[in-house]
C-alpha cells in the first residue's frame, strides 16, 4: 500500500467491487480494493463454467474470464488492490469519513481512512445446519461452492457417488461438473415445487446426465457412520411435512448442499448499518446509500443475483453514485419502496422521486402473464405486463422520473 | 414429434419439433435463436465443455480450460479423458491454445486464466 489515505475504500475485489472501483478509479478518485483472496475476481474464479457475461460483455465467458476482464478494467481505470488483506473492522468518525483496520501477512495491522466505503462481500452459502437436516454427521457434507473450489482450483474429488440437496444454480453447475468429473449423481431433490435455479441449467446440467430432480421433496436423514452411506428423502404431504411412508433411500458417498445463499454482513453490521429482513443484506436508497451516510452496498452482498453480469451492472451504477456523494451532489426528496403481494422484496426500498430509478424485484410465484402494479395511497399509479415470471428470475423495471408521488408499495398480480 | 427447452437465454422456451417434409417445423419458440437451437439440437446437440487441466507450476497446480466453441456431445467423454491426461506447460495466458484443432473437428481448447 502506498498510501493510507482513499476517495473510497473498497470491501471485495469480486465482480461488484471490480465494477464499482472501475467507475470510481475513472472518475479521479483514489479507490483502494481490498481483498482476504490473493487474486482478484471473488468467487468468479472457481466458476470455470461457461455462461457469464452475454449481457455486460455481449460474449460467452467463463468465470475466471470474466473476473480477468473485470479486473483488467479496474487496474487500467488507476484502482489500488490490498489482496491477501482481511478488513478487520470499519469505524465511522464524527467527520462522517472513516477508520478502516486492515489486517494482512505482510504488512500486519494497518489503518486507512476513507471519505466513503463500498460494501462488496458478496454472500456465504446456507450449509446444512441453516437447513437443520437431521441424521449422523459423517465426512463427506459439502457446500456445493466447497466441492466446486476443491475440484475447479484444487483438482480434488469431493467423492464417488453424490446427492445433491438443493436445485440452486451452483447444485445443478455442480451436478455436471461431478459428471465430467467422473462422479456418479444419483438425484438431485428440491424442496419447493419448482427448480430454484435456472431453467436451461437444469436442461443442460441435469437433462442432458439423465439425473433425476425430484420436486416437492425432503430430505429427512443423512447416515454413515465415518462417510455418508445413504440419504433418506421424503415427498411433502400437500401441507408440507414429509411423507414418512413414501420415505426411500439413495447410496451415496457424498452430499452436497445448494440451499441458497446469506449476504456476508458481518463488517456492515460494525457500522450499524439498517438490514432488510427479507434480502439478508443492508437497505439502501436509488444512490445504494446505506442507511450510513458514505456506506454504500451493492452485488450480491446487498441481495442475491442470478447473473453476474447484474451483479457488475449494478455495482457500475453504485460506482456513480459514490462519486456524485464525493462531490456532494445531493438525493433530493426521498419515498419509501415495498414490496406488497407476491414479491419477496423491493430495491431500493427508498427512492428519489425526481430521478428514474430501477427497481428489482423478486417474485415469489410461477406465472407467465402478470402485472407488476406501484401502489400509492391505495391507487395504482404505475404498471408494467410482464410475460415470464419465476422465482429463479429477478424482475427489473425501470419507472420513469416524477412518476410515483409518495411511498409506494409494488404487487405482482397473477392474469 | 419432439419436445424440448431452449437454452438460449434465461426464459427456457418449451419449443416442440415436427418432421415437415426434409426439416423440422419448430413452434414455441419466442425468438429466433429457438429455432436455431431446436434445428442444432435435433441434427448435432453440441456444449462448450470447461475443465480444469494439471499444469507443470507446483504453484498453480491446475488452470481452468474451454472449447473455444460448442463440441459435439459425443466427443466430449473422450476429449475430457485428455484433457484430465494432458499437462499444461506454463507460463500461458488467457486465451492460449493448449490443444488445436480437437481430432480435425476445428474446435480448440483455450487456457481462461494466467499463469
Amino acid at each position: 500500500m502506498v498510501r493510507l489515505d482513499y476517495d473510497v475504500v473498497i470491501a471485495g475485489a469480486g465482480a461488484a467491487g471490480l465494477a464499482a472501483g472501475t467507475v470510481c478509479a475513472q472518475a479521479g478518485c483514489s479507490t483502494l480494493i481490498v481483498d482476504r483472496e490473493g487474486r482478484t475476481g471473488g468467487i468468479l474464479n472457481q466458476c470455470i463454467h461457461n455462461g457469464f457475461g452475454l449481457r455486460y460483455f455481449k460474449e460467452e465467458l467463463t468465470g475466471p474470464e470474466f473476473a480477468y476482464r473485470m479486473s483488467e478494467k479496474a487496474r487500467h481505470a488507476g484502482a489500488e488492490f490490498a489482496l491477501n488483506s482481511a478488513i478487520t473492522d470499519i469505524k465511522q468518525l464524527e467527520d462522517g469519513t472513516f477508520d478502516i483496520r486492515v489486517l494482512s501477512g505482510k504488512d500486519g495491522v494497518t489503518h486507512l481512512h476513507a471519505r466513503a466505503v463500498m460494501l462488496a462481500m458478496g454472500c456465504r452459502e446456507r450449509n446444512r445446519g441453516a437447513i437443520a437436516t437431521p441424521g449422523e454427521r459423517p465426512a463427506g457434507v459439502f457446500t456445493a461452492g466447497t466441492a466446486q473450489k476443491l475440484l475447479n482450483c484444487e483438482g480434488k474429488l469431493p467423492g464417488k457417488s453424490a446427492v445433491i440437496v438443493g436445485s440452486g444454480d451452483i447444485g445443478l453447475i455442480m451436478a455436471r461438473r461431478l459428471r465430467w468429473s467422473g462422479i456418479e449423481v444419483k438425484a438431485v431433490i428440491e424442496i419447493m415445487p419448482h427448480s430454484a435455479g435456472l431453467t436451461r441449467n437444469v436442461v443442460q446440467c441435469l437433462h442432458d446426465f439423465d439425473i433425476p430432480l425430484y420436486l416437492s421433496t425432503s430430505v429427512i436423514r443423512i447416515d454413515g457412520k465415518e462417510r455418508v452411506e445413504k440419504v433418506v428423502a421424503a415427498p411433502l404431504n400437500s401441507d408440507r411435512t414429509p411423507d414418512t411412508s413414501r420415505a426411500f433411500e439413495i447410496e451415496c458417498d457424498t452430499v452436497l448442499f445448494s440451499v441458497g445463499l446469506i449476504p456476508e454482513m458481518e463488517l456492515a453490521r460494525k457500522l450499524g448499518v439498517k438490514e432488510n429482513p427479507a434480502t439478508g443484506g443492508a437497505e439502501v436508497n436509488s444512490a445504494y446509500s446505506t442507511s450510513v451516510p458514505g456506506v454504500f452496498s451493492a452485488g450480491n452482498v446487498l441481495h442475491v443475483h442470478d447473473l453476474v453480469d447484474f451483479v457488475a451492472e449494478e455495482a457500475e451504477y453504485a460506482g456513480k453514485c459514490i462519486v456524485d456523494y464525493l462531490v456532494g451532489a445531493k438525493t433530493g426528496k426521498e419515498f419509501s419502496s415495498a414490496a406488497g403481494k407476491n414479491l419477496k422484496y423491493a430495491i431500493p426500498n427508498r427512492f428519489a422521486a425526481a430521478k428514474a430509478t430501477r427497481f428489482l424485484f423478486r417474485p415469489t410465484v410461477v406465472t407467465d402473464r402478470a402485472v407488476l402494479k406501484a401502489m400509492v395511497d391505495g391507487k395504482s399509479v404505475w404498471e408494467k405486463k410482464l410475460a415470464f415470471v419465476r422465482p429463479a428470475e429477478m424482475i427489473i423495471a425501470e419507472v420513469a422520473a416524477d412518476t410515483l408521488h409518495g411511498d409506494v408499495t409494488f404487487e405482482l398480480e397473477e392474469l | 414429434m419432439r419436445e424440448l427447452i431452449c437454452i438460449s437465454c434465461p426464459q427456457g422456451c418449451r419449443l416442440t419439433a415436427e418432421i415437415s417434409g426434409d426439416s423440422w417445423l419448430i413452434t414455441g419458440n419466442r425468438c429466433p435463436r429457438g429455432e436455431a437451437y431446436a434445428k442444432q439440437e435435433l441434427t448435432d446437440p453440441r456444449r462448450v465443455v470447461t475443465a480444469v487441466m494439471p499444469t507443470d507450476d507446483p504453484a498453480h497446480p491446475f488452470i481452468a480450460v474451454r472449447t473455444d466453441a460448442p463440441c459435439p456431445k459425443a466427443m466430449i467423454p473422450g476429449l475430457l479423458n485428455k484433457l484430465y491426461r494432458t499437462v499444461v506447460k506454463t507460463p500461458v495466458k488467457n486465451g492460449d491454445f493448449v490443444i488445436k484443432n480437437i481430432d480435425n473437428s476445428e474446435i480448440s481448447v483455450i487456457v481462461t486464466e494466467n499463469i
